[in-house]
């Protein structure tokens, strides 16, 4: 038991990645654009949203830097690279409409190149680990909430001992929760996604609806690279840590299916899932067969879903596909 | 909103439009008036819904002015379209799934913030008004294809439109619910609406319209009134030439059982019968035709023999020519294929089912015959043939036969499809809806080389939904009602009220589900 409550203590950090991750994928996903360069955009957001407070830092000079400031700019770093890669993502497949899957792929590889590159010019031009100073790496992962929550039995540990990022990520899901189902906005949207001749019909916007969600949505993505590096990398850029978590978030998309309210658990879940190897351990168990854990239960839910044949459980149905009025 | 009204609401002058080398609309001109139906009338391809996608602002025309109420036009996007009251119910349905009938009905509508409760207030005000009847709470994925036609008369009418264009409503209604809905359209004219019906049926063009627009290949011919017209004078404008409206039904001399079925009985995925212990023979040199209500299982039935559809119980025997007999239940859809039971079903997503949008119609033919060819190349030279002859003789409008069958009319498509199944000259041939969408002059194409087909010794069984055709075209009529056999009728001695009396009841007891 006790080991299980320290496991969805720590799967809180890497889940709330996640959990950026998967809401702007199914912001995106909701307009009809499969956008599965979600491992690319992440990485981009990783490093810049490392990248803008070391630079504010080293321009006001270490100390004097405002942790508001920092994780505002990380922030906004992480979201307006992130909105640009949406925006040229939408470029490509609403504009010139090409192929969502392989514009998707490639912008998987492109991100993860721009990422990389950036983290290594950034590393040689400052002669060693692009990083921040303590005070603010302590202001990035600082488990605000007073001591006498964190000490409620279990639930203390699992829900109050997490990053400000944790309570954003909530607050964000059931904002879009909302937006989804509450708004008029957000039903043009689904309808966008749905069935864009309907939409398009009804006279609804379907090129700005598609731009927009798309850009917004790589933005909070981005904001999830950006959350992965800022703590559980520990504002750290190390390369290769970030990789497969952008797959990991599109597979939680599905789990999900599609509804930003499920994103809050089962991110946890798959952030345990993700790091379970390192928390519980059973003898002769090979670690490579946890880490696949979090894939298998994806495609557990893939077939349960399409098995039951559950309507209101489909992804969009228009998802991945291009639209063009005049095509007949 | 206009105050003072002209009887005139929309007028087309000079509109055309092209789609590459096909000419859709050729210097058309058309005036629509409120509280009149227009028929829009035209053989397939004539470009009807093409016009009146220009209206709707789906398509832009590349020449030509529209004018409302006097005032010159443009309608760049559905949502110009429904500025100016013009609201179209298209063939296919634009309704989100996933939704409910209400918030399908607010779709692109900006009048503030969500209130659904207001909106369902004014559906029910307007079903009321013009006798609809719909659940402004039901999800579409739940709804029959009649509520969902409502739900897009409704949707338009939420939109204040002041002009209605249907394109072919009836096309997927059953009787009772055409009627009920030209109760609406005559609702609707009595509150000096526009309204523009597309349709094929000349009969329901008679029975409900005010003054018929004739297209033929894209031009304008010319708008009647409906009073002064007759079937025949409709017809000769629409084809250009006299059609003869009977079918040659020549006697088979020497018919032989070739397809023998007995107590078929099929269940569907929720358990309910289907089919129920249907037993009949199809003979060779016969045309059988099925008459039934829609979803009456005769679409189960062509399934269950092509082996499309897995069989309770119950026996389909094949005659070969050689006096042997092969059970068919228990066979994969290819081996019955291959010993003769060819299929032409036309399902209503023409493109989803049998043909390849992007290929030509060449390349579509050998998707039938590709296992024909030696080695490892295919032969190309046979299919090419087939194509061309296809073309010719159903006059298939394209330009060519390589130009995709995607890019086609809805009808021409089919001419495609049916061409090719019947081309293939099986022993037993299953068609159904053959010629569903399709004109009269290629209709007749179809009817004529049924016919050939039958003579040539094939047995050749018709699913069809106007019983005119049936009466003139089968020998033989098997009448469905809810999965049962209600009787087989010799089609040269009945009537179509005895017929349609036996699609409603089986062996004169109520037998509907």
């Amino acid at each position: 038991m006790n080991a299980l409550v320290l496991l969805f203590g720590a799967a809180g950090a890497y889940g709330t990645a996640l959990m950026f991750g998967t809401l702007g994928e199914i912001l995106t996903e909701k307009s009809g654009n499969m956008n599965l360069g979600v491992e690319g955009i992440m990485y981009m957001g990783g490093i810049f949203g490392l990248i803008a407070p070391n630079l504010y830092e080293q321009a006001v000079g270490e100390g004097n830097a405002n942790p508001f400031v920092a994780i505002l700019l990380a922030i906004v770093a992480a979201f307006a690279v992130g909105a640009l890669a949406g925006a040229l993502f939408s470029f490509i497949t609403v504009t010139l409409r090409a192929n969502q899957n392989v514009t998707g792929l490639a912008m998987a590889t492109f991100g993860t190149g721009v990422a990389k590159f950036a983290g290594e010019l950034r590393r040689l031009q400052i002669g060693g680990y692009v990083t921040l100073s303590n005070d603010l790496k302590f202001a990035f992962d600082n488990k605000f909430m007073p001591d006498f929550l964190k000490n409620i039995p279990i639930v203390g540990r699992i829900i109050f001992n997490q990053s400000e990022f944790f309570y954003m990520g909530i607050i964000l899901a059931i904002a879009m929760h909302l937006f989804l189902t509450k708004t008029k906005t957000g039903l043009y949207l689904r309808a966008v996604g749905e069935s864009p001749v309907t939409a398009d019909a009804a006279g609804i916007n379907i090129t700005k609806y598609k731009y927009i969600a798309t850009m917004v949505g790589g933005g909070i993505t981005a904001i999830g690279g950006m959350v992965y590096t800022m703590t559980t990398a520990g504002c750290v850029w190390i390369e290769a840590s970030l990789s497969g978590t952008g797959w990991l978030a599109v597979a939680l998309v599905i789990f999900c299916t599609w509804r930003p309210l499920n994103a809050i658990w089962s991110s946890i879940l798959f952030g345990a899932l993700m790091i379970m190897y390192l928390r519980i351990i059973v003898p002769f168990f090979p670690t490579e067969l946890y880490k696949i854990l979090p894939y298998v239960v994806t495609i557990i839910v893939l077939v349960i879903t399409s098995m039951r044949n559950i309507k209101d459980k489909q992804p969009p149905a228009s998802l991945g596909v291009n639209y063009f009025r005049e095509e007949r | 909103m206009q105050k003072v009204q002209s009887k005139c609401a929309i007028e087309l002058k000079g509109i055309t439009k092209t789609f590459g080398k096909v000419v859709a609309n050729d210097d058309i001109n058309l005036s629509i008036n409120r509280g009149e139906i227009l028929c829009l009338l035209g053989e397939n391809g004539s470009g009807k819904t093409t016009l009146m996608n220009m209206l709707s602002g789906i398509y832009q025309p590349d020449g030509g002015e529209i004018f409302k109420d006097g005032e010159p036009v443009a309608i760049r996007s559905p949502r110009d379209a429904f500025d100016l009251g013009i609201g179209m119910i298209h063939q296919h349905y634009h309704l989100v799934d996933v939704f409910t009938a209400a918030q399908n009905i607010i779709l692109g509508l900006d009048d503030g913030k969500m209130d659904l409760g207001a909106v369902n207030e004014k559906v029910k005000e307007i079903c009321d008004r013009y006798g609809f009847d719909i659940d402004p709470k039901k999800k579409v994925y739940d709804m029959s294809v009649s509520q969902k036609q409502t739900v897009e008369i409704v949707k338009v009418l939420y939109r204040g439109a002041e002009i209605l264009i249907l394109d072919e409503p009836t096309a997927v209604l059953t009787p009772q619910e055409t009627d009920k809905l030209f109760a609406v359209l005559r609702n609707m004219k009595a509150d000096n609406k526009a309204i523009v019906l597309i349709t094929h049926k000349l009969a329901e063009v008679l029975d409900v319209s005010d003054k018929v627009a004739i297209l033929r290949k894209g031009k304008y011919i010319g708008t009647v009134d409906t009073k002064t017209a007759t079937a025949q004078s409709l017809t000769d404008m629409m084809v250009g030439r006299s059609v003869k409206l009977n079918i040659d039904r020549p006697l088979y001399s020497n018919p032989k059982d070739k397809l023998v079925i007995e107590n078929l009985t099929v269940v569907d995925g929720e358990g309910i019968k289907k089919l129920d212990s249907v037993t009949f023979t199809a003979k060779s040199g016969e045309i059988l035709g099925v008459a039934g209500i829609a979803g009456s299982g005769q679409k189960e039935l062509l399934e269950s023999i092509s082996g499309l559809y897995p069989i309770m119980e119950g026996s389909i025997l094949f005659n070969g020519d050689d006096g042997s007999q092969i059970e068919l239940v228990g066979k994969t859809p290819m081996q019955i294929r291959n010993i003769g039971v060819g299929m032409g079903f036309v399902p209503e997503d023409r493109l989803g089912m049998g043909l390849v949008g992007s290929m030509g119609m060449t390349n579509n033919m050998m998707l039938r015959s590709w296992r024909h060819g030696n080695g490892m190349f295919f032969n190309k030279k046979a299919p090419q043939a087939l194509a061309e002859k296809v073309w010719d003789e159903l006059e298939v409008v394209t330009p060519s036969t390589e130009f995709p069958v995607r890019r086609m009319s809805g009808g021409n498509i089919q001419k495609v499809l049916v061409g090719r199944e019947i081309a293939s000259k099986p022993p037993v041939l299953l068609t159904a809806y053959a010629v569903r969408g399709l004109d009269i002059n290629t209709s007749y194409a179809i009817y004529n080389l049924l016919t050939e087909q039958k003579m040539s010794g094939a047995a050749v069984l018709y699913i069809g939904e106007e019983l005119d055709v049936l009466l003139e075209l089968c020998d033989r009529i098997l009448v469905l009602c809810g999965g049962k056999v209600s009787g087989i009728v010799d089609a040269r001695n009945t009537t179509k009220e005895e017929i349609g009396f036996m699609m409603t009841t089986v062996g004169g007891k109520g037998g509907k589900e």
